[in-house]
């Protein structure tokens, strides 16, 4: 396969961008995007030019590293799938594909398709644990856990914090990121005692960063690798509202829940 | 010199009681005054700074991936061991501990494997209590399966994520103590050398990899959680950015390396599809319980599978091991695969491949039944492939996955150096030759939760320590080297990329290192890889400058300690005149083709030192001793 690429090239941090164009020849359909960029990478790098960045590590759908907008979707256009995993059989010979990196002010782009995502860090700081030190546990079977409960907790669980439901929404809403973890441990019970502080203080800081609100385009949903439900957001926004109401404590006044 | 293990005296069941009481503490007041770095944050490494920071310690904690949560811990699939004995099916703590030793093949240290056993059931509730999402039976309770070299059910599972879920809890618990400002993490930084006072670990030299800019960081004692070093074949299972820097540079500055030959190869990969190939992607073993392995009886065999009849079928595992069959464990089914492609009968392209076949599963159980099992896998398979495994058989072919060797450490998980502490699969670990399913989750948790807490208090109470600041003449010498090191890569300015050097080194150490090994190839290994080496320091590319994100900077510092790490792999399979797990000699093997231990000769650690101003590496042996499971061979007929 013949492709052409337009490609975001960025220098650093608050450098100006512009797209380049570049041709991606004899490509296997077997490769996979990011062994595309590889053969495009080798190419620019016997010319002396700067390879293209782009953030990838496990290359098998887990880590979440990688995570490009392909024709503007985000991680390309197979659904429930990452950058890493979709192949090059998915596009034609002759296309010409136009690659960028999440565009969200929450996610600073540090060099062409690498951004900052330390935004879902600090999310997590705010409340994305259970606060139990090592050497607190009990026997693991000493509290049983419904499977109902237990499978719901482990389909939000599957989030891999690769941001592509925030590169999808049109407001770049971190909701459904911030939901799966509220979710994940709202399911259980070791989750309850920090249940509404989890969602104030979480909702709070996904505020502070930047993200934009949540108006239930369901984009995000569409987007997500790990097909994690726009009904966790449903579920956060309950342990909001609940929690505004009766939860005394600390920013209560920041934000909505989205 | 013979490194001292410092394995405590007394009964097996006894030794890490008794030394968790003799080991002295350091009171919660002076916990804060001492600063403890921690390099890798997966599951070894997220859990130590998590848990020392709890205690009290001032922890800083460093990682290459843009966030702690990416470590390559988070691909596991299968699972975590432990001795709960919850199926009530004959488990135990001394069981676990026997199944490891003789998987192992007989070149564990028996003191580590049976702390390793115990703790196993810690580490469950642990993970329990911090809201990892185990699969659960209906009656709310733990559920386990069963995995290769065990005839219990004692490994515990997150669907096909398991060490997705370990890793978030030990993520979540480091992000807690991040926010109380307990931990300082360091994300997007590569360690590149170990800084040494005095023959002491006291710090590190970090390239901070979106700025460039290098910086040293001093503290009272070093850990290193890096990870495994499997890249050194280029392909493997192994995340792109893994590598084994780290604990190359400490080993060059002194620290042992044992049994750097000891390399799993998993059997069940999905097969190389083409020269562009960047990574292998594992199956998990799983399957191997209802998928039959099967190569054509007649060599050259182009026609398509299902035009094969049963009859010119060979199922070579049920045929040479009929009680274990398509169940053996990994090192034997991946060499029994290569045995079969070697003879021309391989299948695919390249004749590198054999079938896992469901098409007896799906006749026996329905293909609705197979899809409950083994559907995320199938769906897997085909995305890569485009072939569907429903209708035909899946082509498998063993991938380098997991090296038992790394940095040596004595019982307290402290290398030979002063100060520096090695975890989980960077260590030269508790898995001996070969390591089992669901083992490698278990043995990163129990270091970092458990071990490490305990023993790094009883460094620091009882080491004097001098104050050490960013302008001690050991610092500045460090950093420069650093500096100067980068400079030299980038000012070479070649024709051939790094990658082209990657994939050269992995094909000659897959050739002449990988599944089967022999004196001549290894010993032309240790000709070729040194030229090899010598070529990228005259001849490698790398654009840009050390100042900027600059990827092709980051792989070819990690490539250039592959070609020295490389050798020493060859040099230690050549040395070792057996064959053992995952190291298997052609010479010696019985005449059915099996593994033939050396037990007179060989039952030792291989811990190598580096030779220092071009010199060879220097030997040195740590006997082992097996007190409770008595040396025996392993066999799966």
């Amino acid at each position: 396969m013949n492709l052409t690429l337009k490609v975001w090239r960025q220098a650093g941090p608050g450098a100006p961008g512009a797209f380049a164009e570049y041709q991606a020849r004899d490509i296997s359909p077997d490769m996979s995007f990011l062994e595309m960029l590889d053969v495009v990478n080798e190419d620019l790098t016997a010319k002396g030019e700067m390879p293209i960045a782009f953030d990838h590590d496990c290359r098998e759908g887990i880590c979440g590293m990688c995570g490009l907008m392909i024709n503007g979707s985000a991680h390309g256009p197979m659904k429930a799938t990452t950058t890493c995993q979709l192949h090059m059989r998915s596009f034609r010979s002759g296309e010409t594909i136009t690659i960028e990196p999440w565009r969200a002010s929450a996610f600073p782009v540090l060099r062409d398709l690498c951004v900052d995502r330390s935004s879902f860090d600090r999310i997590i700081q705010a409340g994305g644990y259970v606060s139990v030190q090592t050497g607190n546990a009990v026997d693991g079977n000493a509290l049983p856990v419904p499977k109902p409960d237990a499978d719901a907790a482990m389909d939000a669980a599957a989030c891999i914090g690769c941001g592509a439901c925030v590169a999808a929404c049109p407001n770049g809403s971190a909701s459904l990121f911030t939901a799966a973890k509220v979710s994940h441990l709202g399911h259980l019970p070791q989750g309850q005692p920090e249940r509404y502080r989890r969602a104030l203080k979480m909702v709070a800081q996904m505020d502070l960063e930047t993200f934009g609100g949540c108006t239930l385009f369901g984009e995000c949903q569409e987007a997500c690798p790990k097909d994690i439900s726009i009904d966790t957001i449903a579920r956060m926004n309950r342990d909001y509202m609940q929690a505004s109401a009766f939860e005394p404590g600390e920013n209560r006044k920041s934000g909505g829940a989205g | 010199m013979t490194p001292n293990a410092r394995i405590p005296e007394g009964p097996i069941a006894q030794k890490w009681d008794r030394h968790k009481f003799e080991m002295k503490l350091v009171n919660p007041a002076n916990k804060r005054k001492y600063h403890v770095l921690v390099v890798g944050s997966g599951l070894a490494g997220a859990s130590a700074a998590a848990t020392m920071a709890e205690l009290g310690y001032q922890v800083s904690c460093y990682c290459f991936q843009d966030s702690p949560r990416r470590a390559h811990s988070i691909a596991a699939q299968g699972g975590i061991n432990a001795a709960k004995n919850y199926q009530n099916d004959g488990d135990s703590i001394y069981r676990l501990f026997y199944d490891t030793v003789k998987g192992g093949d007989f070149r564990a240290r028996e003191a580590n494997v049976y702390r390793l056993a115990q703790i196993s059931v810690n580490i469950i509730d642990q993970c329990v209590a911090q809201g990892v999402p185990f699969a659960r039976e209906y009656g709310g309770l733990l559920a386990n399966r069963s995995f290769g070299g065990a005839q219990v059910s004692r490994t515990f599972y997150a669907r096909g994520q398991t060490g997705q879920q370990l890793l978030l809890g030990a993520y979540q618990a480091l992000e807690k103590e991040i926010a109380k400002g307990t931990v300082r993490m360091h994300a997007r930084s590569e360690m590149l050398d170990l800084i040494l006072v005095n023959g002491v670990a006291r710090g590190i030299v970090t390239r901070d990899l979106v700025t460039g800019k290098i910086e040293s960081h001093v503290g009272d004692a070093v850990v290193l959680a890096t990870g495994g070093y499997g890249n050194v074949f280029y392909l493997s299972t192994n995340a792109k950015g893994s590598n084994t820097t780290a604990i190359w540079r400490a080993h060059k500055q002194g620290a042992l390396f044992g049994n750097p030959c000891y390399t799993q190869i998993h059997p069940t990969c999905i097969p190389q599809s083409g020269d562009y190939q960047s990574k292998l992607t594992l199956m998990s073993e799983s399957l191997r319980n209802d998928g039959r392995v099967w190569v054509p009886k007649k060599q050259g065999d182009t026609r398509s599978p299902a035009q094969i009849p049963d009859a010119e079928r060979d199922y070579y595992l049920e045929r040479k091991y009929p009680s274990f069959g398509n169940l053996s464990p990994r090192d034997i089914a991946s060499r029994a695969a290569k045995e079969a492609c070697d003879d021309g009968r391989g299948v695919g392209p390249g004749g590198l491949g054999v079938y896992l076949d469901f098409r007896d599963a799906i006749k026996r159980l329905g293909a609705d039944k197979i899809a409950e099992r083994y559907g995320n896998l199938f769906e897997m398979y085909q995305r890569i492939t485009d072939e569907d495994p429903y209708q035909v058989p899946m082509r498998i072919y063993p991938a380098v996955h997991y090296t038992m060797g790394g940095l040596w450490v004595d019982y307290n998980l402290m290398s030979s150096i002063p100060g520096l502490h090695v975890l989980g699969e960077a260590n030269f670990s508790d898995h001996g030759a070969n390591r089992l399913g669901a083992s490698a989750l278990m043995q990163g948790l129990a270091d970092g939760y458990f071990i490490i807490p305990y023993t790094i208090g009883h460094y620091l109470a009882s080491t004097k320590l001098e104050a050490v600041g960013k302008d001690h003449p050991a610092v500045v010498a460090a950093e420069r080297a650093v500096d100067e090191r980068t400079k030299r890569l980038l000012g070479i300015r070649g024709k051939r990329t790094v990658q082209s050097f990657h994939r050269e080194l992995g094909r000659i150490m897959w050739e002449k290192c990988g599944m089967a090994r022999d004196a001549a190839g290894l010993s032309q290994a240790l000709q070729s890889i040194p030229a090899l080496r010598q070529e990228f320091w005259e001849n490698v590319n790398v654009p840009g400058s050390g100042a900027e994100l600059n990827q092709s900077l980051e792989q070819a510092g990690r490539v250039a300690d592959f070609l020295e790490l490389g050798e020493l792999m060859c040099r230690d399979a050549l040395h070792r005149e057996e064959s053992c797990g995952g190291h298997f000699r052609t010479e010696h093997q019985t005449d059915d083709g099996e593994a033939m231990r050396n037990d007179d000769q060989f039952a030792y650690v291989a811990a190598w030192e580096y030779g220092k101003e071009g010199g060879a590496a220097v030997l040195h042996k740590e006997p082992l001793a097996f007190e409770n499971v008595h040396l025996a061979t392993r066999s799966y007929k």
